[in-house]
């Protein structure tokens, strides 16, 4: 099979598909249950910070924990 | 240590530069080496006065806000520059006798359109979105800036590209490809100063202090992978000699203009769109006070823009050697892609929801909420022109230089000036803008000058595609080409007439953003900051 053929079937079949679900997961993923509250914390970002950085200056202790820690300060 | 390599590396690169200049095969190429040899020998000097010294320190605590500084500066700077430009050439289309013999070469039309293209998108449009990115990212990921000075590098390293490509087009070294004119080693540099960007984007983002990343930098980060991924695949090309300017593309025939338009409408949609809309989902809720309306509605129109912007590109070849299946697989997407625009737009007005009477009192805001209004009004008329059918009458009219024209003025240049309003007080710590009065002024001059420009396109586009296709009862064309140039006189007077409205209102802020720096009470420090814990 010619390698164009090959690439075209692959890409208005399986490939297609798999974009498809991947889209449609955003969305039930967007929607799940318990999302309203995260996206109302990460919509107000903007007015957190404004005129310097977040204070916490160590920088061995690791992201997720970091950001866990300031998230929940923040409530 | 670091710096004896940086003398020796600037050393080189002057020298190289010097032998690349005595070998030169063309004019450009020959500016081009001379310039990066005053480059390179100005950075020498610079590099060798403060060797040894103490290196200047990065204080995680504060901002980085002096490459912003820059950037806004830069902003201002070139879009007074490209909007001159584009106001000459209009009048330069309405009266041919301003293309002077003198300067016949260097200052014709054809040389001086992509300098008018490229000043705007990419110098104006491309130092805004840096600016406006290195201050996005800084404060929602409550972070500085990763890197150090590579910012700057990335700062001044984007001024050297724009200066290259703009002095090449004058001069006559052009790739024919739209809006990727610069030649194979302007685009070598664009890549390195965009890796660099990528880099230090990236890197306060990997070590913010917010949990979540902020949907603005979702749209910037998409702009800036998406640019770069591009730039590369477009600009594939051997160049013919390393002491020329030439380059022949690595493609031919109906493949080398697919990739170029794939290129060319991503650069509409990644660069002029998502990119832009990072400010918006940044700037229209601080200036109205108000989270963004959805921040669901914002993932969905994140993954659904850039889901479809990617496969648009095949409608700018309808009725050409490509395969009708691509052309109609271009049209398809182009289609839907009118829904996530719109739901974008919905998210952006919606903001103000509960805020509409700032309207009334602030010219900033209704300098945006225009800017959003275009957006959506560029989306919709661009997916109706995509349509094969309406393509057939709009395809090499003046239609759709309004179309652009009314997205690059009413959507990237009202959000930009929006930024810049917004920006200026706070970046050089002022109370508040010189006059309110004027932003008032530069909006309505820069709104009936879009008006201006955007009606007499549509007038004179459609005018001019019904004469081209005007057939008489024996079959023959009725109109010759120089009847449509003709016809379009009275229009192409009004549209340079519009530009010019426009482009007083830019020098107005200019203005207005100077006196605000110059002579308005700085602000005073806020309540003494929280200690840190």
């Amino acid at each position: 099979m010619e390698t164009y053929t090959l690439l075209r079937h692959f890409a208005d079949s399986w490939f297609l598909l798999l974009m498809t679900l991947f889209f449609i997961g955003v969305i039930v993923w967007a929607f799940r249950p318990g999302s309203r509250e995260l996206h109302d914390d990460t919509r107000n970002i903007v007015f957190r910070n404004e005129d310097r950085p977040a204070a916490g200056r160590d920088e061995t202790e690791p992201r997720a924990q970091r950001g866990d820690r300031h998230f929940h300060e923040a409530r | 240590m670091w710096d004896y390599v940086k003398l020796l590396a600037f050393g080189v690169i002057a020298v190289l530069a010097a032998i690349a200049a005595n070998y030169a095969r063309d004019a450009a190429y020959l500016v081009h080496a001379l310039l990066i040899m005053l480059v390179a020998g100005g950075l020498f000097v610079w590099q060798l006065r403060r060797a040894d010294e103490p290196k200047a320190v990065h204080d995680e605590t504060v901002y980085m806000d002096g490459v912003v500084r820059a950037g806004v500066v830069a902003t201002a700077f070139w879009g007074v520059v490209g909007f001159l430009v584009g106001v000459f050439i209009a009048f330069q289309l309405a009266f041919p006798e301003l293309n002077f013999t003198w300067a016949d070469g260097y200052a014709n039309f054809g040389r001086l359109r992509p300098l008018h293209t490229s000043a705007v998108i990419f110098a104006f449009g491309g130092n805004a979105l840096i600016a406006t990115s290195f201050y996005v990212v800084q404060r929602t990921s409550a972070a500085r800036l990763w890197g150090g000075n590579l910012a700057w590098f990335v700062f001044w390293g984007f001024q050297l590209f724009i200066v290259i490509a703009a002095t090449g087009y004058l001069l006559g070294a052009t790739q024919s490809r739209e809006y990727a004119e610069p030649e194979w080693y302007a685009d070598w540099w664009l890549v390195v100063v965009w890796l660099a960007y990528l880099a230090v984007f990236m890197g306060t983002i990997f070590k913010r202090r917010e949990p979540h990343i902020y949907v603005a930098n979702w749209f910037y980060l998409s702009f800036i992978v998406t640019v770069a991924m591009l730039h590369v695949v477009n600009n594939l090309s051997l160049p013919v000699s390393i002491f020329g300017s030439r380059s022949i593309s690595a493609f031919a025939g109906v493949q080398d203009a697919m990739t170029q338009w794939w290129y060319g409408h991503n650069a509409v949609g990644f660069f002029l769109t998502a990119g832009f809309l990072g400010m918006m989902y940044y700037f229209v809720p601080k200036q109205a006070e108000r989270p963004v309306y959805s921040y669901k509605l914002s993932i969905i129109h994140f993954w659904a823009l850039i889901f479809l912007y990617i496969w648009a590109g095949p409608h700018h070849l309808h009725y050409t050697a490509l395969p009708d299946w691509a052309q109609t697989l271009g049209m398809t997407f182009s289609i839907m892609l009118w829904m996530p625009s719109w739901g974008g737009m919905i998210n952006g007005l919606m903001t103000l929801s509960g805020a509409w009477d700032k309207l009334r009192t602030d010219p900033i805001i209704r300098m945006m909420v225009v800017a959003v209004g275009f957006y959506g009004m560029a989306t919709f008329e661009g997916p109706m022109m995509s349509i094969r059918a309406v393509n057939s009458l709009s395809h090499y009219t003046d239609w759709t230089i309004g179309h652009v024209h009314s997205g690059a003025l009413g959507w990237n240049g009202m959000i930009t000036f929006g930024a810049l309003y917004f920006l200026v007080p706070r970046l050089w710590q002022r109370e508040a803008l010189y006059s309110v009065r004027l932003v008032s002024w530069h909006f309505w001059l820069a709104t009936i000058g879009i008006v201006l420009y955007a009606a007499s396109m549509w007038v004179t586009g459609i005018m001019e595609g019904l004469m081209w296709r005007e057939v008489d009862s024996q079959g023959f064309l009725v109109n010759s080409f120089a009847d449509t140039v003709d016809a379009k006189l009275p229009m192409y007077v009004v549209r340079a007439l519009g530009g010019t409205l426009f482009l007083a209102g830019a020098v107005i802020m200019c203005v207005n953003l100077w006196k605000t720096v110059t002579s308005t009470a700085e602000r005073k420090p806020a309540t003494a900051a929280v200690a840190a814990e």
